[in-house]
């Protein structure tokens, strides 16, 4: 399992890069391998507004569906549409199938979120 | 032991030394003592079938069917033709008795029959697809009002035309009050829709909009000017439809409706007193992930062989749990069968012709009982196969004598409609023959 | 039978495979009667296909399907017994069939003394007071009775109550019910011996409790023993004890859900009074409550009055209408005279004897497969995959049990048992019908450790084999196209 340096990660598994005052929101490795092959992902519409554990869509694989929480605030100013029709990107290159650009409404927020060092000592209690 | 039951003696004894224990009764003894029933309960002993069929025979003489009268009763449920090849299908019981298709490779044929089905409502509404149905009509109106609140998640208000089934009113105000979901009533002008109170009620809190068409008084409503004020304000606009009308009429898709439902009864299925019926739900590409209930997807075994199984099940409730889109576990399987031969016999030309009919025979008979001036037809509007008849006495007292004719007559209105006193809605299909309207407006000219 | 086609692709323009008697009545074209705007201008997309097509296109995949009339189908929790064939024949009866539910009382005397009198012995059959026979499935069935714990707390005035609890082994139906009736759902541990913690039950009471929903036996076939301490807990709690009938075919005759101190349940009559599944449904889910929520269950409600059955509306605390007309009547026929077959003492064997079947398999599968839990189990019992295999899972036994020609348990439920194979043999299957399956479990058993591979392989006999669910998933293909 990877966890990829250089990002935050939240306790719902969702890694954030942060890119000046926007962030890139996508799931983690350890993420994509729980859920397995993933379906479908329900996206969030550009200019949604969103606080930080809002729920901003659901990730579907054949056997489970589960919600997605947006770690940080702000507003949607893109989305990934290259996963409307491969969904299985995310399987594939979780680090690079990203979900949604947001403008942060606070900066500060990614402090709260976890290293990649706390991440993955989040991970091995988690197995 | 009773005739279901093939255990014999010897058998109960053999088994009961397997498990360990003496006797059938020490396997209940988890069922705490005071709990226990020590007699037998207080219900007959059993029926032969010999006595069952007699009692059978009593019982169903104390009703008048739709065979011994002459139907002009729908408002919901209708009489309309069905071939006998219907029964000889859904007769077979690897059909009948098969469950849910949890085990694609042994239950193809039920699998296919879904995509089937699927195809043809999918089609038949204009829609991009179907689900293998719901319970019925009614509860079709809810589940497509709760796709509406899932989509517009800030939105908590769904606006629904008086002209739609009293009884799906009903049954929504039932399940939305348990959801904190505002229902407000669209007025009505003239037996349709009054666009103008639509208009004045849509706001950013209207999550969708339901109307029906043919409406519950038969008339065809102008669905498009409702379809665009809806879209305007960014709501769903769904439309209850009488599917039978579809051969003929525009479809709910090609006018721009979001999500259209209804029942499809008349496909094939009997009258039943009311129940099973056959609840259809059909919507866009956009809101295909929120429709509830099962679903059939085409794929391929792994020998690469075309092959149907459940789809989408990771939104159901086996999975999501409390976070489903809804409860609903089983879909009208048997019912969805029934529909799906009775659309492949009646075929392509059939439906049209039965649309034609109902629509033509609708329209003779309005002319028929309208001709003498003491009865009116209540609103001047184009109709399907229904339309709503004012006289000058009450509905009841005109069934009544109808009955007496061996007549089955209107709906009486005034039920559901205090200002709709005296009005009687008439259902004629293709089953009705000239000379059933003629008599009845013979009939009712003398009332 | 190597059969692959959909009735669009026997589909030829011009065939038909019905007609109508011709029109005695001058034909107007639909323009004469409509305006242009209402006319359908897009293409139908139905089949054209001659009578005898029709019937040997469906006969054909008839035989791709298996019911319980082809085979042992002891899929758990579902309760698959022999679907009478008299029940059917009641239930086509034309006087009874050919009804219009708007039809006026007088004239529908005999459909209503039915209903009314299916209401009185379900109500004998499960201690309740009342019974509604209006919703269409126990899935809806479980809606209504959680509604119709809301109305009664909302009578009191006790709007706080906005939780419902579940045990973790519930069917998923029970949570997605209770949030549908605009509750919180609450979920509690099972214990150690798969029935309800009391611990667990104990710290979750308070005040914001709306009730309890169980199965009894529970979906692990146990039956709950503590029962009358679950009852009298959430009573002292203020709230309503929920009974899920998914299983009463362990307890017919037996015990009673209301002598337990369940204060509302649902019926499943397609499962415990034999009527068929239908490929999906038609179900029928009957509610029986207790006489203080009487006032509050859907309207009409079927009453007798002077010997004249009638559809009392005149119940100004109903909780409202679930569903069109009355329910699923036709499926009620067939209940009906499945009750009146059996008879109390028939009634009281067929639990006794499903309870019998199940143990009986239980004791022989267990030294080949995992029972969690080993005690004596209700009409179902749940194993958790093979002993000492790791390599081979329960949806490999489940598909390989397809190639010796048995309708595989029910899998991977309840969620709380990893492996799940939940079985119920029901009462009308032969000691002999079970020795052929149990040989062909323990025969696959012992292939699951000398050639794993056929298991994973399986099933090789079917027509179809292992279907690509992902595929189907991402790719969505949901209608024929041309």
């Amino acid at each position: 399992m990877e966890i990829k340096k250089g990002l935050f990660y939240s306790n719902d598994h969702e890694w954030v890069k942060v890119e000046g005052d926007v962030a890139l929101v996508g799931i983690s490795d350890f993420a994509q391998h729980a859920l397995g092959e993933i379906v479908y992902v329900e996206m969030p519409d550009e200019g949604d507004e969103f606080v930080a554990g809002d729920v901003f869509g659901v990730m579907e694989s054949v056997k489970a569906a589960s919600d997605s929480f947006t770690p940080v605030g702000g507003e949607i100013i893109e989305i990934n549409e290259e996963l409307e029709d491969e969904p299985q990107l995310i399987n594939e290159k979780p680090y690079d199938a990203w979900i949604f650009k947001i403008k942060l409404s606070d900066p500060s927020e990614v402090e709260k979120l976890m290293t990649p060092e706390a991440y993955e000592e989040f991970c091995n209690k988690e197995d | 032991m009773h005739k279901f039951i093939p255990n014999t003696k010897n058998d109960i004894l053999e088994m009961l030394e397997v498990i360990g224990v003496k006797d059938v009764n020490d396997l209940f003894l988890d069922i705490p003592e005071e709990f226990r029933l020590t007699n037998e309960l207080d219900l007959q002993s059993g029926m032969s079938e010999i006595e069952l069929r007699k009692h059978i025979f009593n019982v169903a003489n104390k009703n008048k069917s739709i065979d011994e009268l002459t139907c002009f009763l729908g408002a919901g449920a209708y009489d309309h033709y069905k071939p006998s090849v219907i029964n000889a299908i859904a007769s077979r019981s690897e059909f009948y008795t098969a469950y849910t298709p949890y085990q694609p490779e042994i239950s193809q044929g039920t699998l296919r029959i879904i995509f089937e089905y699927q195809t043809m409502m999918s089609g038949l509404t204009g829609m991009y697809a179907a689900n293998a149905s719901l319970y019925d009509g009614q509860t079709a109106v809810v589940e497509s009002a709760i796709m509406a609140i899932q989509s517009k998640r800030k939105c908590d208000t769904i606006l629904v035309s008086k002209s739609v089934h009293p009884e799906s009113r009903k049954v929504l105000k039932t399940y939305l009050s348990h959801q904190n979901i505002n229902i407000v009533e669209i007025e009505m002008n003239d037996g349709v829709t009054d666009l103008e109170d639509l208009k004045g009620k849509l706001d950013k809190d209207v999550a969708g909009v339901i109307v029906q068409s043919p409406n519950f008084f038969g008339i065809i409503e102008d669905i498009e000017p409702i379809v665009e004020a809806t879209h305007a304000n960014k709501s769903i606009l769904i439309q209850s439809v009488d599917p039978m009308s579809l051969g003929i009429l525009k479809s709910p898709g090609e006018m721009g409706v979001d999500i259209a439902v209804g029942d499809a009864q008349c496909f094939g299925n009997p009258i039943n007193f009311g129940g099973p019926y056959l609840g259809f739900i059909a919507t866009t590409k956009k809101l295909l992930r929120k429709i509830p209930g099962r679903i059939v997807g085409e794929s391929a075994d792994k020998d690469g062989k075309r092959a149907f199984v459940l789809t989408l099940q990771a939104r159901e409730q086996h999975i999501r749990r409390e976070r489903a889109t809804s409860n609903i576990c089983s879909n009208q399987g048997l019912n969805a069968l029934l529909a799906t031969v009775y659309l492949s016999t009646i075929g392509k030309e059939g439906l049209k012709e039965v649309g034609m009919q109902c629509i033509n025979k609708a329209n003779y008979a309005i002319k028929k009982v309208t001709e003498s001036g003491k009865y009116a037809l209540k609103f001047n509007k184009s109709v399907f196969k229904e339309f709503a008849i004012e006289g000058k006495n009450d509905v009841a007292e005109i069934n009544e004598k109808l009955l007496n004719e061996n007549i089955l007559g209107g709906y009486d209105l005034s039920k559901e409609y205090e200002e709709l006193n005296k009005v009687s809605l008439y259902a004629v299909t293709e089953k009705r023959t000239k000379e059933d309207i003629d008599t009845l407006s013979e009939i009712l000219e003398v009332i | 039978m190597n059969y692959d086609k959909l009735i669009f692709e026997i589909s030829k323009e011009g065939r038909r495979g019905s007609s109508l008697p011709e029109m005695n009545i001058e034909k107007k074209e639909l323009n004469e009667l409509v305006p242009e705007k209402f006319i359908r201008t897009s293409e139908l997309n139905l089949p054209e296909v001659a009578e005898g097509d029709v019937v040997r296109h469906y006969t054909r995949l008839s035989a791709m399907n298996y019911g319980v009339d082809s085979g042992f189908y002891p899929l758990g929790s579902c309760t698959m017994k022999y679907n009478p064939k008299i029940n059917e024949e009641v239930a086509a009866n034309p006087k009874l069939a050919n009804v219009h539910p708007y039809q006026a009382e007088e004239t529908v005397q005999g459909s209503l003394e039915i209903m009314y009198d299916l209401s009185g012995m379900l109500s004998e059959i499960s201690g309740m007071d009342t019974v509604t026979l209006q919703p269409a499935a126990g899935a809806h069935g479980e809606l209504t009775g959680i509604m119709l714990i809301k109305a009664y707390h909302r009578s009191r005035g006790d709007l706080k109550r906005t939780k419902v609890i579940t045990p973790d082994s519930a069917h998923g139906t029970n949570p997605a019910t209770i949030n549908m009736a605009g509750f919180e759902a609450v979920e509690i541990k099972s214990n150690e011996n798969g029935e309800v913690d009391i611990e667990s039950l104990k710290a979750v009471l308070d005040d914001e409790v709306a009730g309890f929903m169980l199965t009894n036996p529970n979906t692990l076939g146990l039956f709950e023993r503590n029962i009358k301490e679950i009852a009298e807990l959430v009573h002292e709690a203020g709230g309503l004890l929920y009974y899920d009938g998914a299983n009463m075919n362990a307890i017919m005759g037996k015990t009673r859900p209301g002598d337990m101190g369940f204060d509302v349940m649902h019926f499943n009559l397609h499962k415990t009074f034999s009527t068929p599944h239908g490929g999906g449904g038609p179900g029928s889910g009957p509610v029986g409550v207790k006489k203080k929520l009487e006032k509050f269950l859907p309207v009409p409600v079927v009453s007798k009055n002077n010997e004249k059955y009638f559809l009392d509306y005149d119940r100004p605390e109903s909780m409202g209408k679930v569903k069109g007309f009355y329910g699923n009547y036709g499926v009620m026929l067939k209940a009906y005279a499945y009750i009146l077959t059996m008879g109390a003492k028939g009634l009281r064997e067929a639990s006794e004897m499903a309870v019998l079947n199940a143990n009986y398999m239980m004791n022989k599968l267990k030294d080949y497969y995992k029972l969690p839990i080993d005690r004596v189990c209700k009409h179902e019992f749940v194993l958790d995959g093979l002993i000492d295999n790791h390599e081979v899972s329960t949806l490999d036994i489940a598909k390989r049990l397809l190639d010796y020609g048995y309708h595989p348990p029910t899998i991977y439920f309840p969620l709380i048992v990893h492996e799940a194979l939940m079985s119920e043999p029901t009462e009308t299957e032969s000691k002999e019908t079970l020795d052929e399956f149990i040989e062909a479990m323990i025969a696959i058993s012992k292939e699951a450790k000398e050639n794993p591979e056929i298991l994973k392989n399986a099933p090789s006999t079917t027509n179809i084999k292992r279907i690509d669910e992902v595929r189907a998933a991402r790719d969505l293909i949901l209608k024929w196209e041309k």
